[in-house]
């Protein structure tokens, strides 16, 4: 351990109240009062459509299907992606005729730069901002899986889409890990042109099923 | 990557390597274009004014009880797992990090744009050490590449074009990590994807990765990174060892207060709904080793000025850089310090103290026209605390100072003056002298004075 942490922490806590010390003895934290009259929840356009348009906007691919088997399958084959790495979790009745490998025991790091694609589940999506949540659970995998391999193919129940932001951090377990996504990776840094993909999937494609 | 080494001699620099005109050609470009994409999507938010409220009361209730929540948050993070360090100042925190990375053994480390750790410059510190820090945010990778200074919280290569790029790729990379394809374009997808196949093998074999975060969530110890590339998730999930290095400031009580900011910071920064990636975590997640390195570094002295506290508001958006007439010419390097535009004017002297002519010109470095304030998502009253600061200036300094301040101030922000010249630009942008006396000197001889926008801030924002 390199110097004495106990001392500059004390040091830093006895800076910051002696800095506070226009801050009357009674109050506490919460007696300072945060106006929250914002909107918590909204009525609008339906959701469902809501997060289409935010998604395609994105510049993610977006379909509304009723058998997600057979949606795979045909996405896969657009794409001709032939091998996926999938969460341990994944329903089985999610898989076509693709060739799958569960990510279990984990695949190491460097593997899953050679699979075409991942396909998972998400905890929540958001309508309004075109977000999708994932909270590593089964269905989800631990975070690199979405992260390395170029193609993340999401399939999203109408019962996991919320309208607003504050909806979506109700329903979320700070405890696990999560990974919000808007869209496919991007950057505009050069000369501030929106390139899609730098180190994330270049591609999000996205099922909405019932 | 170099330090920055303050006035006079860092615009001296700079100004070798970047031609005045096409840096300000580019920030033009960049501070309108995420200006309109803010302002739409602003407008798109119908309860802006209260959300805007909210933030700005959850982060004063942070500031007034920082010590109550250092320890919660402290508490959690310990709870889940992860080990928590407190650094007084910079080298107190590199001496932590450095000694961190060195207990791994290993002598390479994977960054994510972090500005706590450009505040302390990190990057040298672990370079006298033997240890190689990778930048991996596609922007600070050209500015590393190239061996120069970022230019604005948001695009810190704003300053660069293209063929630029290309030159700094095809000259640079092979000695950092995999050469740059000879055939090498210039068009910004071929450059994204050299840049995604060189820091690919570096991410992928990284066994540190150090981060700042944008938020610290108190009652849960949860960690949070707003970015775009992709890069930010390679650094916190892929490495086995992850250290964040977070400024005291950035603690919001409780995980419903998350629901205000995520909302607030991708709007006002980059213009969009959300930012494509945000990653969040809450201790030692997935097999991880996490330290948190809490930073004061002068934050305590910014939060022991009533006045001036409230800049310990900044959710770092950059809103206020891209509608600020001074910055737009004088560019982020002006400010010497990894705080730019007015959130910098009004941090750097702060944090630093009025150290020196750089520190005591800044609070000079506006016109005082309150857009700054507009923007911001947290209301940080930039204006107020400037003419706070300059009265500081003015009330310390030696005579000659207090005279140079003096005319300086009458160029500046004499309300009158600049009343007309805002209402007869045309004529009286002339007038404005091209250098500006005494100690203001340093910030005015390698750039233009800022001339007073054509149409005042007011007139425009009113008609926009
Ligand atoms: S001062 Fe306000 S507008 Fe400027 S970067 Fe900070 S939060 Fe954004």
């Amino acid at each position: 351990m390199v110097g004495d942490p106990m001392t500059s922490r004390d040091r830093i806590l006895a800076r910051v109240r002696s800095a506070l010390s226009d801050v009357p003895r009674g109050e506490g934290p919460e007696d300072f009062t945060v106006p929250r009259e914002y909107e918590r929840t909204r009525t609008g356009p339906d959701v469902v459509e809501l997060l289409v348009d935010r998604l395609v906007d994105y510049k993610a691919l977006v379909h509304q299907v009723d058998d997600i088997g057979n949606a795979v399958d045909e996405a896969l084959a657009r794409r001709g992606a032939r091998r996926l790495a999938i969460p341990a979790g994944v329903p089985s009745s999610w898989l076509g005729e693709s060739e799958v490998i569960r990510d279990e025991p984990p695949l190491p790091n460097v593997e899953l730069s050679g699979f075409d694609g991942v396909l998972t589940g998400c905890a929540v999506a958001i309508a309004e901002t075109g977000t999708i949540i994932l909270d590593a659970g089964p269905e989800q995998g631990r975070r690199a899986l979405t992260l390395v391999p170029d193609y993340h193919l999401c399939v999203v129940r109408r019962d996991q889409i919320v309208r607003t932001v504050p909806e979506a951090l109700e329903r979320l377990d700070p405890t696990r890990p999560l990974t919000w996504i808007s869209g496919p990776s991007a950057t505009s840094d050069i000369e501030l042109n929106r390139v899609e993909g730098v180190h994330g999937p270049r591609t999000l494609e996205v099922l909405i099923t019932p | 990557m170099n330090a920055f080494v303050g006035m006079p001699s860092f615009p001296k620099a700079s100004s070798k390597s970047v031609s005045d005109a096409q840096l300000r050609h580019n920030l033009r470009k960049a501070t309108h274009t995420i200006r309109a994409k803010r302002a739409l999507v602003v407008d798109e938010q119908p309860d802006w004014a209260a959300l805007r409220s909210a933030g700005a009361a959850i982060k004063d209730r942070t500031l007034r009880h920082l010590d109550v929540y250092l320890e919660r948050l402290e508490e959690a993070v310990t709870a889940a797992g992860g080990t928590v360090h407190w650094a007084a100042d910079a080298a107190e925190a590199n001496r932590i990090v450095t000694g961190l990375v060195k207990a791994t053994g290993e002598t390479e480390v994977v960054k994510v744009k972090s500005m706590a750790t450009q505040e302390i410059d990190l990057n040298s510190a672990l370079e006298a050490e033997g240890i190689t820090a990778y930048e991996t945010d596609l922007a600070e990778l050209i500015v590393q590449l190239g061996d120069d200074w970022p230019s604005h919280i948001l695009v810190p290569a704003i300053h660069r074009n293209r063929a630029e790029i290309r030159e700094i790729f095809l000259s640079k990379m092979a000695a950092w990590g995999r050469p740059a394809p000879a055939d090498l374009k210039d068009d910004p997808r071929a450059l994204a994807d050299a840049a995604r196949l060189h820091l690919r093998e570096r991410f992928l074999s990284a066994r540190v990765g150090i981060s700042g975060a944008n938020f610290a969530v108190a009652e849960t110890g949860t960690l949070v990174v707003l970015e775009s590339e992709g890069n930010g998730r390679m650094c916190l999930t892929l490495p086995e060892t992850l250290i964040s290095v977070v400024g005291i400031e950035k603690i919001v009580p409780t995980w419903q207060d998350l629901e205000v900011f995520m909302q607030l910071l991708p709007r006002s920064s980059t213009g969009e709904r959300m930012n494509p990636y945000t990653s969040m975590w809450t201790g030692a997640t997935e097999g991880q080793t996490f330290h948190l390195v809490l930073l004061d570094n002068g934050r305590t002295s910014v939060l022991a000025d009533e006045v001036g506290r409230q800049a310990l508001r900044c959710i770092r958006c950059s809103a206020c850089l891209n509608v600020c007439p001074v910055y737009e010419r004088a560019g982020g390097h002006a400010y010497g310090s990894v705080y730019p535009g007015p959130i910098g004017a009004i941090l750097t002297p702060q944090l630093k103290g009025m150290a020196g002519p750089l520190e005591e010109s800044l609070p000079y470095a506006s016109t005082l026209c309150g857009a700054c304030y507009d923007v911001c998502p947290v209301a940080i009253n930039i204006p107020e605390v400037l003419l706070d600061l300059r009265s500081k200036v003015v009330t310390r300094g030696h005579h000659g100072q207090r005279l140079a301040m003096g005319a300086a101030r009458r160029v500046l922000d004499s309300p009158r003056w600049l009343a007309v010249a805002q209402n007869s630009a045309g004529r009286l942008r002339h007038w404005t002298p091209r250098r500006l006396p005494g100690p203001l000197s340093a910030w005015s001889d390698t750039r233009d004075v800022p001339r007073p926008p054509k149409e005042s801030f007011r007139q425009w924002w009113a008609t926009r």
